[in-house]
C-alpha cells in the first residue's frame, strides 16, 4: 500500500506496548482502544492488529491488491474513488484504488483498519509507534508521503465483493466526537493538595483546548487550577488520563504517549471509557469534567467490553448471512 | 504503606513517605516489594513499575472480573492481595543478589562534551576538573528510570555537586549526555530536549529496543562513571557490568 499523501500526522499503532514502563517506555498504541478494536472487528482482523491512526485528515492511500477496509473516529469524509465510506462500514477496495481522508468536520483522529493488518516489526512486543523515543510502527515515525506500507496476509476467506456494506457498527461506538464533550473521572492522587475553590472550578467550569494537543497531552488554556504548595511531591508514576497540574496551573490531560513518571500533581484521572472522546479533542474545543467514583468507571468498563463483545456476535451472524 | 488509586487501571503502592532521609534503605524496600507483588501473579495485573518510594500496579479492570474480582469492589479486592503479598515471607536473599550489579559507565568530561561544567563548578566554587573527579569517585544507585525510555535518575550525587536546572531548558540534547539536575545526575539515552546542567557524554547506547531488556540499566543497579579521554570515547567501549 502506497501512502501518496501523509497528511497532518499518520502513524502505525495497534493497541500499545507492555512489559516495559519500569524501564521508561511509554504505552504508545491507539489514543482510541475500543474504535481500533471495532474497525479491526469489522474487517475480520485480530482485535491488536497493526492498524492507522489519522490525525486531522488529508491522508491519501493507493491500494496494490485487494482488501477490506473499515474505520472509526471522529467526523471525517472518506471516499474510495468517488463512493463514500461513512464511519463504521466495512467496504472493499480493488488493486489501483484510491481511498482518500478529508480534514474533519468535528474530533481529531479516526482509525482505519485494513484486512492482514500492516506487517511492521514488532519492537518490544508491539507494533504501535514510539514518536517521542523514534522507534516502532513504520521506521519509529509518522508517515511521509511516498512511504510504502506492508500489509499482512489476511486471515480470512475471500473478501466480500465489491462495494459498501450496508450494515454499520453502532453511531456511538464507531464516532465518538462531540461538541462540548464531558469527560468523566475519579479523582487523583493529589487531589487533596487542591483547595475547595480550585477543586469546584474543575468541576463546573468549561475548559479550553490549548494550541498545545497531541499523542503525549492535551494542555487546557483555561480556567487556570492553582495547586497548592506542592514542595514535598516525590516523581511516580502517571498513565493515560492523568490530569496533572504544572506550576503554571494550565492543566495537562495526558495520553497514551506519555511519559511513565511525573512530579506535578495529580488531580484527576479521567475514566478508560472516556479517552476515546479525550482522543478527538483539538484546539479551541471545550470540554466539562464530571465525577464519578471508582466502582462507576469499572461498570462503565465493564459494560461496553460486553457491547463490544455483542457488535462481534451481530457481525458474525451478518456476514453469515 | 498505602494503596492508592491512579484512575480506574491502575494503583501506586506508597512504601514510604520520604526518599532523601534514607535512599538505599527507601530503594531495598521499594525493589523487595516489587519482586513480592511480582511473585504473586495476582491474575489481571499487566504491570509493575518502580518510582522512588513507590510501586506502581497496572491492572486490566476487565480481565481481573473474569478472574474471580467483585466488579464493585475491585479496588479492594486488589489491594488484599496486593497487602497479602507484601506480608508474605520470601527468598528474601535470592532478591538482593539478582539486583546488585554494578555497571560501570565511561564517561568523557572534556569541554566539547560538557558545556555546563563550568556552571557546576562555579556553584560549587571548585574547578571543572574537581567537578569531574567528584562526579566519577561516587557510586550511586539508579533510583528508577523514566523521563524518555532509559534515562536512569540515580541517587548519590555528592552534596557539593548538587546545581540547580537550568532557567531556560535545551531543545535538543545529544545522546549520551550526562547531567546534573538539582540533587541527582542521569544520562540521556536518547536525543530529547531537559534541563539539567550537561557535564560529560558516554559512548554507551543506554536504551536499544532491538534488545530485551531495552535499557543498559535497571531499578536498583550501582553505577559507577570512569572518566576516559577523547580518545577512548571515540573507541566506543562497552559497558563493564560485574555481581556485587
Amino acid at each position: 500500500m502506497i501512502v501518496t499523501r501523509a497528511g497532518f500526522l499518520t502513524t502505525v499503532q495497534d493497541l500499545g506496548r507492555t512489559g516495559y514502563r519500569q524501564f521508561g517506555v511509554s504505552t504508545s498504541g491507539a489514543l482510541d482502544p475500543f474504535a481500533l478494536r471495532i474497525a479491526n472487528l469489522l474487517v475480520g482482523n485480530h482485535a491488536n492488529a497493526a492498524a492507522l491512526e489519522i490525525a486531522l485528515g488529508d491522508l491519501q492511500l493507493r491500494f496494490e491488491d485487494q482488501r477490506v477496509v473499515a474505520w472509526c473516529g471522529g467526523e471525517f469524509d472518506a471516499q474510495i474513488g468517488s463512493r463514500q465510506l461513512p464511519a463504521g462500514r466495512v467496504a472493499s477496495v480493488q488493486a489501483g484504488e484510491e481511498l482518500r481522508f478529508g480534514r474533519p468536520r468535528l474530533g481529531c483522529r479516526a482509525w482505519l483498519a485494513i484486512s492482514g493488518g500492516i506487517d511492521v516489526p514488532l519492537m518490544l512486543g508491539s507494533r504501535s509507534t514510539d514518536l517521542r523515543a523514534g522507534f516502532g510502527g513504520f521506521e519509529g515515525r509518522a508517515l511521509r508521503d511516498g512511504d510504502r506500507l506492508p500489509l499482512g496476509a489476511w486471515p480470512g476467506s475471500s473478501p466480500p465483493a465489491t462495494g459498501v456494506s450496508s450494515w454499520s457498527a453502532p453511531h456511538d461506538w464507531c464516532s465518538p466526537a462531540k461538541r462540548d464533550a464531558v469527560l468523566r473521572f475519579v479523582r487523583g492522587i493529589d487531589w487533596f493538595r487542591f483547595n475547595d475553590v480550585t477543586v469546584q472550578r474543575f468541576t463546573n467550569q468549561r475548559f479550553t483546548v490549548s494550541a498545545d494537543f497531541d499523542r503525549m497531552g492535551v494542555q487546557f488554556d483555561s480556567p487556570e487550577l492553582k495547586p497548592q504548595e506542592t514542595g514535598d511531591l516525590i516523581s511516580e508514576a502517571v498513565a493515560p488520563g492523568t490530569i496533572q497540574v504544572p506550576p503554571g496551573g494550565k492543566p495537562i490531560l495526558l495520553l497514551q504517549d506519555c511519559q511513565t513518571i511525573g512530579g506535578y500533581p495529580r488531580l484527576a484521572h479521567v475514566i478508560t471509557v472516556d479517552l476515546g472522546v479525550a482522543a478527538q479533542l483539538r484546539a479551541g474545543d471545550g470540554v466539562r469534567f464530571s465525577e464519578v467514583a471508582l466502582a462507576d468507571a469499572h461498570r462503565l468498563l465493564l459494560e461496553r467490553e460486553l457491547e463490544l463483545f455483542r457488535i462481534g456476535l451481530e457481525l458474525q451472524r451478518t456476514c453469515k448471512r | 504503606m498505602e494503596i492508592i488509586p491512579l484512575g480506574d487501571s491502575a494503583l501506586v503502592v506508597r512504601l514510604r513517605e520520604r526518599f532523601d532521609d534514607a535512599p538505599e534503605e527507601t530503594l531495598d524496600e521499594v525493589l523487595r516489594a516489587l519482586r513480592r507483588i511480582q511473585e504473586a501473579a495476582i491474575p489481571g495485573v499487566i504491570e509493575l513499575a518502580p518510582a522512588y518510594t513507590s510501586v506502581a500496579v497496572f491492572f486490566d479492570p476487565v480481565a481481573m472480573v473474569k478472574a474471580g474480582g467483585p466488579a464493585e469492589e475491585l479496588l479492594v479486592w486488589l489491594a488484599t492481595r496486593i497487602r497479602a503479598a507484601l506480608n508474605a515471607q520470601t527468598a528474601h536473599r535470592r532478591f538482593l543478589t539478582e539486583h546488585s550489579r554494578l555497571v560501570e559507565i565511561p564517561v568523557c568530561y572534556d569541554p566539547e562534551f560538557a558545556p555546563d561544567i563550568e556552571e557546576v563548578a562555579r556553584h560549587a566554587q571548585i574547578s571543572p576538573k574537581e567537578v569531574a573527579d567528584l562526579h566519577s569517585a561516587a557510586e550511586y544507585r539508579v533510583a528508577c528510570l523514566g523521563f524518555i525510555p532509559g534515562f536512569p535518575f540515580l541517587a548519590g550525587l555528592p552534596r557539593q555537586l548538587e546545581t540547580p536546572r537550568r532557567s531556560t531548558p535545551r531543545k535538543n540534547i545529544p545522546p549520551g549526555s550526562v547531567g546534573i539536575g538539582g540533587a541527582q545526575t542521569g544520562v540521556y539515552p536518547l536525543r530529547s530536549p531537559g534541563g539539567w546542567n550537561l557535564i560529560g557524554r558516554t559512548p554507551l547506547k543506554l536504551f536499544d529496543p532491538a534488545r530485551n531488556p531495552p535499557t543498559l540499566l535497571r531499578a536498583g543497579d550501582r553505577v559507577r562513571f570512569r572518566s576516559i579521554s577523547r580518545e577512548e570515547f571515540e573507541a566506543a567501549p562497552e559497558a563493564a557490568i560485574s555481581d556485587r
